[in-house]
């Protein structure tokens, strides 16, 4: 287990590291912007040769590409590393998004989990009967929303102009100021982003449970006498839910990472996926780069502890 | 007389499928009394663990229809509600599957597996449900039972298994055990053990054996009746005496002779039926075995009867054969045709 983890941990900083360069190379080496590059897209359209070259100087776009590569992760990772556009800092930004971010994510990720472990388990107990199919369409139909009309509709209908203004209409309140505001603003946000992920979880989870029924193990369970809810509890579930802890995992990491951007954009949350949409927007190529770090960071990690959860799910899963 | 425990009349099982309807069962009955056991062979695809999961009430579903009664202690168990049937399974009726692979659940320890069986029927503390536990793979010949009940299945050899299975099976104590063939997936020497066991096994709970295999050298060393079927049907019925050595039906020949013995000269190659089960959905005109038999004759194409026609009582076979043209000509069969030269 611990020689596992520290090999782990060492191959986690090598995929960080190839990520940071990949993206480095994708943001300034790939063609786009004209013959320099970066450096003629920040002087912009009416920009003088000199104007160019100063930028260029300024930058360190004149070294070795890994040598830019290297001084710009030493910035990152020294807290040091500031935005082209407003000189803000791009750590101190992140982190100025982690408490909206979280609160978004994990409120979602709770009502994401729960509701498609329901869809899931109710579809799957009545297969084929008309609560499942009427499960089912919805599923779909949540599947296929995309989250930025589906985040206005909702926001438009019971939020903003429409018939039932029941919710505020964007932005977010501390926890630490108002639970009650916190939970309130949230609501919305958070089903709009959970509402993907349910109708999937509860789809993938149907399935799995209807796979596991003909196991013979769960045969042997009915042969014991067992009642069918301890059944499907104790020993439907358990095996069919372990494939849904790797989606969660990463999914939840994803969205931790800063991959709500549309969700946060929609309602106004200032966290990190609004600071990698504003980042976009204005061709901010540091906090791009903050960004990416960011959310790789959360995907290897999870990845992690979605093996370590399997191990401890399965026990015929050992770690080496 | 000993005590009739189970008792099942004319059971039909049929199975509505895309293709049409399996008549997994047609017309089994039979009588269990306790301390004895009963054998039922056969070969793939003849009926036999249909039978063994309805006893069980594993089989239904919205697709299967049953006829027939299932007596056991006087209460037809077709009748009873699948929640009804929670206090059977186990508590009197226990089962044995085939693959002790994936019999087990394979994310909980042995022992919690066996203590969630015995918790499931009676009103006992963990510990002494545990305790019980122990006791249970050391009857069963686990070694270091206090050790081994936190093992987890794949730590757990085939037979281990298997014997934990049996463990499990009988953990509640009941009546009937129903061993769906328990020896198919172990090796030789394993198998004999597992037999063994259960024949003591049955002595120290004091219960009866259905016992289902389609190997009739398992059956020799442990049934006390015999039923042979094919496609779904008895096509004989006796003691183990009967069925040995005076079998009626060119179908138990076929069996009888494709297991190879040390008691008869040997043969070159070991008998094969030819032809493969016939499908439950189009089942051959007249009697179901005439299309791979090689007696057949005119008055096949008329499916007979399951009844009496030799000298002895209550041995029954589907057979219009005459009895001494039969008696004269199985050996050949049996036997082998070719006797290899001394």
């Amino acid at each position: 287990m611990v020689a596992f983890l520290i090999r782990r941990v060492f191959g986690m900083i090598i995929v960080l590291i190839l990520v940071s360069f990949i993206t480095y190379l994708i943001f300034f080496k790939l063609p786009g912007g004209g013959p320099n590059g970066v450096a003629d897209r920040i002087a912009g359209k009416v920009a003088t040769p000199q104007n160019i070259a100063s930028i260029k100087q300024k930058l360190g776009l004149n070294h070795n590409v890994f040598v830019q590569w290297y001084d710009m992760m030493k910035q990152l990772l020294s807290g040091q590393l500031v935005s082209y556009y407003d000189q803000t800092n791009v750590v101190q930004q992140i982190k100025e998004g982690l408490p909206e971010t979280f609160s978004l994510c994990i409120g979602a990720g709770i009502i994401w989990l729960g509701f498609g472990i329901l869809v899931g388990v109710i579809s799957a107990v009545k297969a084929g009967g008309f609560s499942d199919r009427s499960i089912t369409a919805l599923a779909l139909i949540g599947i296929s929303l995309p989250v930025a009309w589906l985040g206005l509709l909702l926001r438009y209908f019971f939020a903003g102009e429409g018939h039932f203004t029941w919710f505020p209409d964007g932005g977010y309140v501390p926890l630490t100021t108002s639970p009650w505001q916190w939970f309130y603003h949230l609501l919305l946000p958070w089903f709009t982003l959970a509402i993907l992920f349910i109708g999937f979880y509860g789809r993938v989870l149907r399935s799995n449970i209807l796979d596991t029924i003909n196991e013979d193990f769960v045969r042997t369970a009915k042969a014991k006498g067992l009642s069918s809810r301890r059944i499907l509890v104790k020993h439907t579930l358990r095996a069919s839910l372990i494939p849904i802890v790797t989606l969660f995992g990463l999914d939840f990491a994803a969205v931790l990472g800063g991959g709500a951007i549309i969700t946060e954009v929609v309602y106004q949350i200032h966290g990190v996926g609004y600071y990698a949409a504003q980042s976009i927007h204005s061709q901010d190529l540091p906090p791009l780069m903050g960004v990416t770090l960011y959310g790789a960071a959360f995907i290897v990690v999870f990845s992690t502890i979605v093996d370590v959860a399997y191990a401890y799910l399965d026990p015929r899963i050992r770690l080496t | 007389m000993a005590e009739t425990l189970l008792e099942v009349n004319d059971l039909r099982v049929r199975f509505a499928t895309e293709d049409g309807t399996v008549r997994a069962v047609d017309g089994l009955s039979f009588k269990l009394d306790r301390g004895k056991v009963l054998g039922i062979v056969g070969e793939s695809g003849s009926g036999k663990s249909v039978t063994a999961m309805t006893l069980m009430g594993l089989t239904r579903g919205v697709n299967a229809a049953f006829e027939g009664e299932v007596l056991y202690k006087g209460t037809d168990l077709l009748k009873v509600s699948d929640s009804g049937m929670q206090n059977y399974r186990g508590n009197e009726l226990g089962m044995i599957f085939q693959d002790p692979m994936t019999s087990l659940n394979p994310v909980y320890r042995i022992g919690e597996q066996i203590v969630e069986a015995i918790q499931a029927h009676e009103k006992v503390g963990t510990r002494t449900a545990r305790a019980r536990t122990i006791e249970l793979l050391r009857q069963v010949g686990i070694p270091n039972p206090d050790t081994r009940v936190d093992s987890f299945p794949h730590e757990f050899s085939g037979g281990m298994r298997q014997r934990a299975m049996i463990a499990m099976a009988l953990s509640c104590n009941p009546s009937i055990l129903i061993a769906d063939e328990p020896t198919t997936a172990l090796d030789v020497t394993i198998q004999a053990q597992i037999v063994d066991l259960i024949n003591r096994l049955k002595d120290d709970f004091d219960s009866a054996v259905i016992f289902i295999t389609h190997d009739l050298g398992v059956i020799a060393e442990i049934a006390d009746e015999i039923i042979v079927m094919y496609a779904g049907r008895v096509v004989e019925q006796g003691t183990k005496r009967d069925i040995f050595y005076d079998p009626q039906m060119p179908y138990t020949w076929g069996l009888l002779g494709s297991i190879p013995r040390l008691d008869r000269p040997r043969v070159e190659r070991l008998h094969t039926i030819e032809g493969t089960p016939p499908s439950l959905i189009n089942l051959p005109e007249g009697c179901k075995f005439r299309p791979r038999c090689p007696h057949a004759f005119e008055k096949c194409t008329q499916e007979p009867a399951l009844e009496n026609r030799v000298a002895t009582p209550g041995h029954l076979d589907r057979c219009w054969l005459d009895v001494e043209y039969k008696r004269a000509h199985r050996d050949d069969t049996i036997s082998g045709g070719s006797v290899e030269a001394a």
